[in-house]
């Protein structure tokens, strides 16, 4: 490796480094606006200048090359100083040339206070201006419902632009116009088509896109910020929830490179107002057909009134898609204590169960082992809908070349090249007796939409067939991958939430005539039809309480501490960002309360004695943020598993990204987005 | 340079005319398969001249297609080069260089000429016959000033000279390409000064 002398001090760094990473590696701290780790280098907003010994003006370090850096005469390593005068005076020249045309409105500026032209204005800039010149005016475009653009303050960093084309995938935004005329715009202000757009916010460096629902809510100063996990799709993105007094007015990404790197979906970030409206936050009973507000006392009541007339093993729970495991584990705790096998956490109606082994139900290649594989066969799934995160991952590596990418179900634009193989069962039957494929690592994905079907045992029976024939699993490599679409999911099956000896599946429980009580935690995608009596516990008015005969209302994501497992299997603590509205409480808490009151007392009495006992009976949860790998020597069972599969196609269970949950469908802001993405929005330019 | 807009009126569609399309093929074969889009000057370029000299949305989008890129990827192209139109021009489109040698020879006189006779820049006269645009260096300083009227240069320029030549351009009479006055190319006016005798 090729050394290097920055600011006097000698270091070692790779040759396709730049001499910007090799400068941060010394220690040097680069101030910056285009460049970015994860994007393409433009190397136009000139900020980054360093001085290269023997070279006669200073250099863009994020653009120059360690290997294209010369030795001195004796062949000295080259000399690189960032802290001299020379480039002081450069950077300041830069700076003011950037702040010509850039308005003085951090006063009425989103980014104030979070601004990396005003944190660097601070170092390079200059307490007033040559300029007397007329400042440029830059008509503002519409580009969607979420970013809103106040385009005199961009300073054309192309960060955006790059970010669309190379990230997410969708060549929408472009740069017209040169030189001091150029603006940032799609064409013909077209709102972007983008899960991922929301991101062009955080990326920019200055105040020119900024989130259109935040505009003005909030200083961030004023947040109260909490580390947690996103529900909103199984791939457990790591965010960061910002509070001021009891609302949620943002939610931010947190970098976790084995994860969701720096990005999360617009779903994850947009969805906070419905956080607050069609919220549950008094418990209701339903009194001659009409629910009427109640104590909690009263609605436990009405529930111990029915459960003592009723027969345990007609009792049933159903485990929505946004519990914690901590939650499902409780729950499945008091249906043993009452003594009833119906408990199901896969409301869609999924095959996945733990006693095919846990590697039956995971993502086993995890999310950062997609770099890694050489090719991938996605069955049943719309990776960008189901898991926007995940598919820009996808996305990344098919960049990168060498990617074979297979697909078996919709043809959808998933932002990358691949083979279409077929609509179903079908063409995964042909892979079943296929020869080994000359790729060593490759992954096999499935999703819910071949799963969450009656015949969904014979095709998972088939696909772990077909990745054993091809060669999906080697030494030290498992590419059966199953692609959740739940942030419960994985949870509630590692705890084993799944229906016991001779109980009813969640679709049957939602059909069955015999079924006296059932528990709703949070299950609003599945429709019940039978005239059970239905205790709802659950955060909004959705499909859930309206069929409620009880209402008990709770926390929502933000609103209680719990491990969400992602479809990898990584347990990742959330933490509580805000408190829940008026009378709701955490989910643990009513099912303990619910249990003393029907007379299955569960045997604890904080969350942190629910979480002991969870973590003594399946240990693997207690590792945070660490994925234990599955064994995959079960797989080799399911493929015996046999059963004839129907001939209809795959579908991906997501068909409106924007509205797949009570949270995102209490949201207008995922409303608007939902309409405009299926073309009953008219686009108006601002 | 100044913000450049698309026109707001536009024609609905456009497509190439059969000859322009087998020859805009034939510009795409050129290049390798996959890099398709770096035909889309000359293509753009063509479009410009079958939709009379100026580039309209519709032919923009129609060049993104044939050649499989975004509509904003051709739409960065077509608004960064000036020399695309992005608002009807006159049948003769006079672009006047304004810039020094020009400016010392007399462009501004041109120009009184162009805003007298035709009206402000990029406004179409109303026989439609012109419109005029100040442009940066033409590279034709030795015969400063001088315009370009379509794909011409017209040299040596004096404001009367400028208004005979635009009454013959609109009366259709045939005129003469390049310097205006007695000079051969860019040799000196009045004759050669040199080289005037036979080699030895």
């Amino acid at each position: 490796m090729p050394k290097l002398i920055v600011d006097g001090k000698e270091i070692e760094v790779p040759a396709e480094f730049t001499l910007l990473q090799a400068c941060e590696q010394a220690g040097a701290e680069i101030p910056r606006f285009c460049f970015h780790e994860r994007l393409s280098i433009a190397g136009n907003c000139r900020m980054c200048l360093v001085e290269l010994k023997g070279s006669p003006k200073p250099v863009a370090s994020c653009a120059w090359a360690v290997r294209d850096c010369r030795p001195g005469p004796n062949g000295e390593p080259p000399v690189v100083n960032t802290k001299t005068p020379m480039v002081k005076k450069a950077r300041e020249g830069v700076m003011e040339f950037l702040l010509i045309n850039h308005p003085l409105d951090c006063p009425i500026c989103d980014q104030g206070g979070e601004c990396d032209l005003q944190d660097q204005a601070m170092a390079y800039g200059v307490d007033k201006s040559r300029y007397e010149e007329n400042k440029r005016a830059v008509e503002d475009k519409y580009i969607g419902p979420l970013v809103k653009t106040i385009m005199t303050r961009c300073i054309h960093c192309t960060r955006c632009i790059r970010f669309a084309t190379e990230v997410a995938g969708v060549s929408e935004l472009g740069a017209i116009g040169r030189g001091e005329d150029m603006e940032i715009t799609t064409y013909l202000e077209k709102a972007m088509s983008s899960e991922l757009q929301g991101n062009v916010i955080d990326l920019c460096p200055v105040g020119a896109l900024t989130s259109k629902p935040y505009a003005f809510q909030a200083r961030p100063w004023e947040l109260t910020k909490t580390e947690s996990i996103d529900a909103m799709d199984a791939a457990g993105s790591n965010i960061r929830v910002d509070v001021r007094g009891r609302e949620v007015q943002r939610v931010m990404p947190r970098l976790h490179e084995d994860v969701n790197e720096e990005w999360i979906s617009d779903k994850s970030r947009f969805i906070w107002d419905g956080l607050r409206t069609q919220r549950l936050d008094k418990p209701y009973v339903r009194i001659k057909g009409k629910l009427i507000r109640a104590s909690w006392s009263d609605a436990f009541a009405a529930i111990a009134d029915k459960m003592r007339s009723a027969n345990a093993k007609k009792v049933g729970a159903i485990i929505g898609d946004l519990a914690t495991a901590e939650e499902s584990f409780a729950l499945k705790k008091l249906m043993d204590q009452i003594g009833s096998p119906n408990i199901d956490c896969r409301q869609d109606g999924s095959v996945l169960h733990p006693k095919y082994g846990r590697a039956s139900y995971l993502f086993n290649a995890t999310i950062a082992g997609i770099e890694e594989a050489d090719g991938m066969m996605i069955i049943g799934a719309n990776p960008r809908k189901e898991a926007p995160v995940i598919n820009a991952r996808i996305r990344k590596r098919w960049r990168a070349g060498g990617f074979k990418i297979g697909v078996i179900g919709e043809q959808a634009d998933l932002t990358y090249d691949y083979a279409y193989l077929g609509a179903g069962p079908d063409t995964l039957a042909d892979f079943t007796k296929h020869k080994k494929a000359q790729l060593k690592k490759q992954i096999w994905l499935i999703g819910q939409g071949a799963l969450a079907r009656p015949d969904g045992e014979a095709v998972l029976s088939m696909f772990a067939k077909s990745v054993h024939s091809v060669g999906g699993i080697a030494d030290g490599w498992n590419g059966f991958s199953v692609l959740h679409t739940a942030a419960s999911r994985v949870g509630a099956l590692d705890v084993g939430a799944v229906p016991g000896e001779g109980g009813l599946t969640a679709p049957q429980m939602a059909k069955s005539k015999s079924l006296e009580v059932l528990f709703l935690l949070g299950a609003d995608e599945i429709e019940v039809e039978n005239d059970a009596f239905v205790v709802y516990i659950g955060t909004h008015g959705d499909r859930g309480a309206h069929r409620a005969d009880v209402i008990l209302p709770a926390a929502a994501y933000t609103e209680k501490s719990g491990i969400f497992v992602n479809t990898e299997g990584r347990p990742q603590l959330a933490k509580r960002a805000a408190f829940a509205p008026g009378d709701a409480r955490e989910d643990w808490a009513i099912l303990r309360a619910l249990s003393d009151v029907i007379g299955h007392k569960l045997p604890l009495d904080s969350l942190s004695q629910l979480r002991q006992q969870m973590f003594a009976a399946h240990p693997h949860l207690a590792k945070l943020d660490q994925i234990v790998p599955a064994d995959a020597s079960v797989l080799a069972k399911l493929s015996k598993l046999g059963g004839e599969a129907k001939k209809t196609g795959f579908k991906s269970p997501v068909t409106d990204f924007y509205l797949t949950n009570p949270i995102a469908r209490a949201s207008a802001i995922m409303a608007e987005c939902s309409r405009l993405a299926a073309g009953k929005l008219p686009q108006a330019a601002e | 340079m100044a913000v450049r807009r698309l026109a707001a009126e536009q024609p609905k569609s456009f497509s190439f005319s059969k000859k322009n399309e087998e020859w805009a093929m034939k510009q795409i074969a050129k290049y390798p398969e996959g890099r398709q889009a770096s035909a889309v000057i000359p293509l753009l370029w063509q479009a410009q001249k079958q939709a009379g000299g100026w580039l309209p949305e519709a032919a923009i989008r129609h060049v993104a297609d044939m050649l499989g890129m975004a509509h904003i990827r051709v739409l960065e192209v077509a608004t960064f080069y000036t020399m695309f139109n992005l608002e009807p021009v006159g049948e003769h489109f006079i672009q006047v260089c304004g810039t020094t040698p020009c400016a010392l020879r007399g462009a501004e006189d041109l120009i009184k000429v162009c805003k007298k006779r035709i009206g402000e820049q990029r406004e179409v006269s109303k026989d439609g016959k012109f419109s005029w645009l100040e442009v940066e260096c033409l590279g034709a300083c030795v015969n400063a000033p001088m315009v370009q009227i379509n794909d011409d240069y017209y040299e040596d320029l004096t404001p009367e000279l400028l208004e005979k030549l635009m009454n013959d351009l609109a009366a259709g009479r045939k005129v003469k390409v390049g310097p205006q006055i007695d000079r051969q190319y860019s040799a000196p006016s009045g004759g050669l000064t040199t080289l005037k005798g036979e080699g030895k």
